[in-house]
């Protein structure tokens, strides 16, 4: 589904992401894991056409998606979370999931001024589309919470809204940006069969950075991990996390306890 | 044993209690600091010429004028602020209590010392020269026209007494300050509203009600200003009372209906009445609307006609920066793109295009023609963000004054003479709207509001307005969602340019001539002032700013209610915005989104959670009889 080869990033003389392959078939769950500073967020930045890439090919779904906006990428069906909650915050929840649905709709000035019949049925199905995808997790997003600005939802709340505004996007390929972190171990196990849901119910393709060993080890069918801008193993967790080179360059430092 | 020592221990270290600290135990470099800021202030006000050039105008027959309102409202405020909460260990306070009040008194002592130190200076040093401003008559206001000895004296004194009572605001309790601000605000209103009040009760003919209340050389008078301030405690109280009577909420209750699962109940009809309460205000105030003008005389009708031109203009203003989030200070381009088209499309005296077509024909060329400056101007700037967009787009706005201005295009515009001669607007051969008939112009202006308001509304609440609010917020992220930000951000430059084009385009037939000094960038800063001021993003909260501020001070080229303001107007427009950037404050009226506190929350989660209840009620209730079926 996303095919990756030798894509360079640099910023200014630091390779940000140094010759990277990658591939992702449809229906895999995949995690993107490496210690801080490794390129990860870099990684999603590139393919979700944030950040320009000075080397390499990206093909999704055959075709290359180099050259296009953010919006264009969007519309080919990949959607986005941020490591740094990146809400619209003085909206409110519900406009929040409406307006990512904008590459979904095609209504125009006209329809919204002169009240047509494809404006009031188009806007009444966006509205239904977002509670559809704000119900995904339950209570939390819903009832009085629909006309809430996102500024006053809780941390795991906005985290939980992130995802919901990339599903609303009708998105084919997920990727989200540490999920679950500040998030209890509790609030953290919930959201990890979530997104196990997420690909076995709504059919998305995820891939996901994450610091949480036991998330990556519950729900990935496949570990890449990048260190400096290079993957550097990739596999089954149990594979990886026996991987000498990797428990040098992460696990050693940050999962030593477990 | 030990515990309780601890806690006396900290109770030791914290503050004393407010009510046993001793008056003069203050914050003293703070209180110095906020003195002499005062001081400045006031020497500022008085060397600007206010109290001269306002003296003239009476708000309170014998004895309050403009002139020494203008002196007395800072102590004021600054009393205020110097006994505004404290903040301890991150949390902030009220410290309610006399410390207040003498905190205000003594920043308004020291403060208008400042004056007392200007009329020594000028009474035993010759500074006219350094200070141009200075007049024999300013001597004689900051003297009460009696003796030096009077001016030092009184002043400190009058400092003392406004700053005091700008501090015991916190003392006195929220109920009482409220009432205080009414009563001072509405005496304020009346007296300046004189005007338009007159104009009302010689259309409704009970002239006598004005005449009570105004004195022959203009002003409340006196028993005049006692009676308003009677009449708004009175409200006040009424309010109050209303609000905590139990008879209220008796009323609302037995207006839903008997009373069967309580949760429910409460919870569907507030959102139910709602919407009928909102329709039937808003069906009242069209009318009012509607209405009013026919009783207006042609001042008021003129002054709201001008006020309507800048709510055009403002709500046009309000898409691209309050929706869209893109700082356009070249918005006055627009403005101008519909005057001059207007006025060379429709007058003989323009030097090109002699077939004159009506003023419907050129209303639609102007909105073409500013869209496509929109585009223009909207294209370059698109991929810039924050202070070069700013910077960028003041340019443009200066650009087309100048093109105006130009020997290159006079063939068309013809240069600094401008346009004349422009025809007034003829209704389908009904009626002809002129200038000299503001009354029509009024109607006129009214119609094309409520297009723009209707614009405004319909477009927040679609796939466009939620995209360039989504741009407002982060631009990135918006482009990330899938939101082609282009397109949406040149959306809002052509439909903030098109109703921009109304107002030019009114304004032109209004006056009946354009010229290229209309048009500079101060317009761009006063309409960019009014939706600051107002609450950006917000429709009633820009309608009012430019009620309030274009009512009131007047436009750049109008004039207001205080007609006296004409030559400060600017300098007033500037410090509000200073101000209003300061304070981050949100407006008038601010955006619903932003202001919702936490305490709708809360209620909101009741009614959801009560309605929810009721509802698992119901269900089993209807679930149960079947179950014992089965
Ligand atoms: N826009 C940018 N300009 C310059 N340098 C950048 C930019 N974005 C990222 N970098 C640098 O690129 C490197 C990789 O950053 P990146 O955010 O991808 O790391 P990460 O793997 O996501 O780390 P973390 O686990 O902390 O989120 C870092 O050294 C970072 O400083
Ligand atoms: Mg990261």
């Amino acid at each position: 589904m996303l095919e990756i080869t030798g894509l360079h990033v640099e910023f200014g003389g630091l390779h940000a992401l140094n010759n990277l392959d990658f591939t992702v078939e449809e229906g895999e769950i995949v995690a993107v894991i490496g210690p801080n500073g490794a390129g990860k967020t870099t990684f999603f930045n590139v393919v979700s056409g944030m950040v320009k890439p000075t080397e390499g090919r990206l093909l999704f779904q055959g075709r290359s998606l180099l050259g296009l906006d953010p919006n264009k990428i969007t519309a080919r069906g990949i959607a986005r979370t941020f490591q740094n909650v990146r809400l619209f915050n003085n909206m409110t929840v519900l406009e929040n999931v409406m307006v990512s649905q904008h590459c979904r709709t095609r209504q125009r000035i006209l329809d919204a001024l002169l009240q047509t019949r494809r404006f009031r049925t188009e806007e009444a199905l966006v509205r239904d589309r977002g509670k559809e995808v704000l119900g995904f997790f339950g209570t939390r997003l819903t009832g009085y919470r629909f006309d809430q600005p996102a500024s006053v939802l809780s941390y795991a709340n906005r985290r939980r809204l992130e995802i919901a505004r990339a599903m609303a996007t009708s998105p084919k390929l997920i990727l989200l940006d540490e999920p679950v972190a500040g998030m209890n171990p509790v609030e953290s196990a919930e959201l990890t069969q979530l997104i196990g849901k997420l690909r076995d119910e709504m059919g998305y393709t995820i891939v996901l950075i994450e610091h949480d060993m036991s998330v990556v080890r519950d729900i990935s069918d496949r570990v890449v991990v990048l260190d400096h801008g290079e993957a550097i193993a990739r596999g089954t967790y149990a594979e990886v996390s026996a991987n000498p080179q990797v428990i040098e360059a992460y696990l050693g430092q940050t999962t030593d306890g477990s | 044993m030990t515990v309780t020592g601890k806690i006396s221990a900290i109770r030791g270290a914290g503050p004393a209690p407010a009510h046993r600290r001793r008056l003069l135990d203050q914050d003293w470099p703070r209180l110095l600091r906020a003195g002499a800021v005062l001081a400045l202030g006031q020497v500022f006000i008085a060397l600007s010429g206010m109290p001269v050039s306002f003296d003239r105008r009476l708000l309170i027959d014998p004895v309050l004028s403009l002139g020494y309102l203008s002196l007395l409202w800072l102590p004021l405020v600054v009393g205020y602020w110097v006994g505004r909460e404290q903040v301890l260990e991150g949390m902030a306070a009220y410290t309610r209590g006399g410390r207040d009040v003498a905190a205000g008194a003594i920043a308004g002592l020291l403060g208008n010392a400042g004056l007392t130190l200007l009329v020594l200076g000028i009474t035993h040093f010759d500074i006219r020269d350094p200070l141009v401003n200075w007049s024999p008559q300013l001597l004689d206001i900051l003297e009460f026209e009696e003796s030096v000895w009077l001016g030092t004296l009184i002043w400190p004194a009058i400092g003392a007494g406004t700053g005091a009572l700008g501090g015991g605001m916190h003392w006195a309790g929220s109920r009482t300050s409220r009432t205080t601000v009414t009563v001072l605000l509405s005496v304020f209103g009346t007296a300046v509203l004189e005007s338009v009040i007159t104009d009302l009760t010689q259309g409704f003919h009970v002239e006598a009600v004005s005449d009570w209340l105004y004195g022959p050389k203009r002003g409340l008078t006196y028993p005049a200003a006692i009676a308003v301030a009677a009449t708004a405690v009175g409200v006040m109280t009424g309010l109050a009372a209303y609000r905590a009577s139990p008879a209220r909420d008796g009323r609302t209750t037995r207006g839903n209906g008997a009373a069967t699962v309580g949760g429910s109940e409460s919870a569907r009809p507030a959102w139910r009445r709602m919407p009928t309460r909102r329709a039937m205000n808003l069906v009242l105030t069209v009318a009012a609307i509607v209405v009013l003008p026919l009783f207006l005389g042609r001042l008021t009708n003129e002054l709201l006609a001008n006020v309507g031109l800048f709510i055009l203009l403002a709500l046009g203003l309000n898409i691209i920066v309050g929706l869209a989030g893109i700082l356009d200070l070249g918005y006055v381009a627009f403005f101008a793109v519909g005057g001059y088209s207007v006025a060379v499309l429709t007058s003989p005296g323009s030097p090109r295009f002699d077939p004159e077509i009506p003023w419907f024909g050129a209303l639609f060329a102007a909105m073409l023609l500013a869209g496509l400056a929109g585009l223009f101007i909207g294209a370059p700037v698109i991929r810039m963000r924050g202070d070069y967009l700013a910077i960028v787009t003041l340019g443009f706005g200066e650009i087309i004054r100048v093109l105006l201005l130009s020997d290159w295009l006079s063939g068309t515009f013809n240069g600094a003479q401008g346009i004349t001669n422009v025809p007034g607007v003829e209704v389908f051969g009904l009626a002809t709207v002129r200038g000299f008939e503001p009354r029509s112009v009024l109607y006129l202006v009214l119609v094309f509001c409520a297009i723009a308001v209707y614009v405004s509304w319909r477009l927040e609440n679609s796939r466009i307005g939620r995209a360039w609010m989504a741009i407002r917020e982060d631009e990135n992220v918006a482009e990330a969602m899938g939101v082609d930000t282009v397109s949406a951000k040149l959306m809002a430059f052509v439909t903030g340019a098109v109703l921009g084009s109304f107002s030019g385009a009114i304004l032109s037939a209004k006056v009946g001539s354009v010229f290229p000094h209309s048009f500079a960038i101060i317009v761009s800063i006063v309409i960019l002032v009014v939706v600051i001021f107002g609450g950006m993003g917000n429709i009633p909260g820009v309608i009012a700013g430019a009620v309030v501020l274009i009512g009131i001070l007047g436009g750049p080229n109008q004039p207001g209610l205080l007609q006296e303001f004409a030559e400060y107007k600017i300098l007033i427009y500037g410090a509000l915005l200073v101000w209003m950037m300061l304070q981050r404050s949100e407006g008038l009226i601010p955006n619903m989104r932003r202001a919702r506190e936490l305490h709708i929350d809360e209620m909101n989660q009741d009614v959801w959670l009560r309605a929810q209840a009721a509802a698992d009620d119901a269900h089993n209730e209807g679930g149960n009889p079947r179950g014992g079926r089965l």
